[in-house]
């Protein structure tokens, strides 16, 4: 069973469609790049995984639970769901150790000292332990970012998405950030990336999927993406030879 | 014009009980209308429309109707409801002050409402998102991510609120309760002293409401750093 199945995901805002019949699935230990141009859909794409965005037709299951569906408990859903944004949403008023503690405390129902233990554990593993009692408002971009990713690692997903989560950073912090990405990719986590990096992609991704105007238009290995131009639709052409010729 | 202040002195332990009601009814109406103002603006939120139509109208009756006469109504109107909720042979004895309490919540509501309203909507929608995104329900998320955050930010605009609500407490004089300025004309016209009365009443209220300003405004400083 895949951990992610789409099928023939449709959304509209009113008249305008924002995805077509996007189908595709990320198998476990997958680590799938979605990429295109701005507009094209894939922030709403990787968010309908989750149940942020509502669909109106097709579904979404997530290790086999319909996100749609009506009795769908979506609360435990997201929690196994890990989610990292482009602009953090780290909470601005509550210490690093209170952000990593309290969907563990609230959701999961662990006790605080358990929870402070993972959190730790993992703040450790993205290099922030001695960052545990600042504010987010004190870190930079990259350390921030990196906190928003082991908090969404301390809830024990079983995937994790990423919804542009370099796009905000000042160039010199990108490194850090990508660094603990491709470490979790390495160590086999299921993975859903919409992101421009295209050297993290080459580096670790499995499969990058294409979209374009809502649609996906390309679905395959990372090293047809990359390594046999000539096959791929040429919206796709057009698009990488402008990011990958600078 | 010969002033004698000297009946200032004679009168303060029923001054000071006028004034201790005058605290407790702006303290009480700001919590109550605190809390009651939050759930109407949860309600004006609220996807659900009926809901916030009815929270809408409410806010902007109590907004467009003057205090005065809010407190007139419900000073003729409690009694008589509670007669009709209890089936009493006579409209039950509510008070002045007690009636004083329950109308300043009720108004106050519908302006801590539209306070804590912009401070929800000034919360950016990622944050909301990611509480989600973290499987925090919709009221936890608003308990411990949205709320919080709102009342930090809007904390200078609610003190400026209850500066303002300290002030018209004063106008339930016209129900005749005793607060600090009821007990101040009632000794003031006793000892035929208006002038001294309202004089050091007048100053009384200067005293607090600028120290409080100024407590709101270094505040509000602290707020720009810490955003």
């Amino acid at each position: 069973m895949p951990m992610i199945a789409m099928r023939e995901v449709s959304k509209w805002y009113g008249d305008f469609q924002v995805l077509a019949d996007c189908t595709t699935t990320v198998d476990k230990g997958d680590v799938v790049v979605v990429c295109g141009p701005s507009g094209s859909g894939k922030s709403t794409l990787i968010k309908t995984v989750n149940g942020l965005e509502p669909f109106q037709r097709g579904e979404v299951l997530v290790d086999g639970v319909s996100v749609g569906a009506k009795g769908t408990n979506l609360s435990k859903l997201r929690a196994r769901a890990g989610m990292v944004f482009q602009h953090f949403e780290l909470f601005p008023h509550l210490t690093i150790m209170d952000n990593l503690t309290l969907a563990q405390v609230k959701v999961l129902g662990r006790t605080r000292d358990q929870a402070v233990d993972r959190g730790l554990q993992l703040l450790d593993r993205v290099g922030l332990r001695d960052q545990a009692d600042k504010y987010p408002g004190q870190l930079s971009g990259g350390q921030q970012q990196r906190v928003a990713i082991a908090r969404a690692l301390c809830m024990d997903p079983i995937v994790m998405l990423f919804d542009e989560p370099t796009s905000a950073l000042d160039p010199e912090m990108v490194n850090e950030v990508l660094d603990v990405m491709v470490g979790l990719a390495r160590e086999g986590m299921t993975m859903m990336v919409v992101t421009h990096e295209m050297g993290f992609a080459r580096k670790v991704a499995s499969r990058v999927i294409f979209m374009d105007e809502g649609r996906i238009v390309e679905d395959v290995s990372k090293d047809a993406f990359f390594g046999a131009p000539d096959e791929r639709s040429p919206r796709a052409r057009q698009f990488l030879s402008k990011i990958l010729s600078h | 014009m010969d002033l004698d202040f000297a009946v200032i002195g004679g009168a303060l332990p029923y001054l000071w009980k006028g004034f201790r009601y005058t605290l407790e009814l702006t303290v009480t109406a700001a919590a109550g209308g605190l809390v009651f103002g939050t759930l109407l603006a949860l309600a004006r939120l609220s996807s659900v429309r009926s809901l916030a139509l009815v929270a809408a109208g409410y806010v902007n009756l109590m907004r467009s109707i003057p205090l005065v006469l809010v407190i007139f109504w419900f000073f003729f109107l409690v009694p008589l409801i509670l007669q009709g909720l209890t089936g009493a042979e006579r409209p039950p004895q509510v008070g002045a002050e007690r009636t004083a309490i329950v109308t300043f919540i009720m108004f106050e509501a519908a302006f801590f409402c539209e306070i804590m309203r912009a401070g929800i909507q000034s919360i950016p929608r990622g944050q909301l998102h990611s509480a989600n995104a973290l499987g925090l329900s919709y009221g936890q998320a608003m308990r411990l991510v949205i709320l919080p955050q709102a009342f930090r930010n809007m904390l200078p605009i609610l003190l400026t609120q209850v500066i303002v609500l300290f002030q018209d407490t004063s106008l339930v004089y016209v129900i005749s309760a005793t607060d600090f300025v009821g007990a101040a004309a009632k000794v003031a016209q006793r000892d035929s002293r208006l002038v001294e009365m309202y004089l050091f009443v007048a100053a009384v209220y200067f005293v607090l409401c600028y120290a409080l300003s100024s407590l709101v405004r270094r505040l509000q400083q602290r707020v720009a750093v810490i955003r």
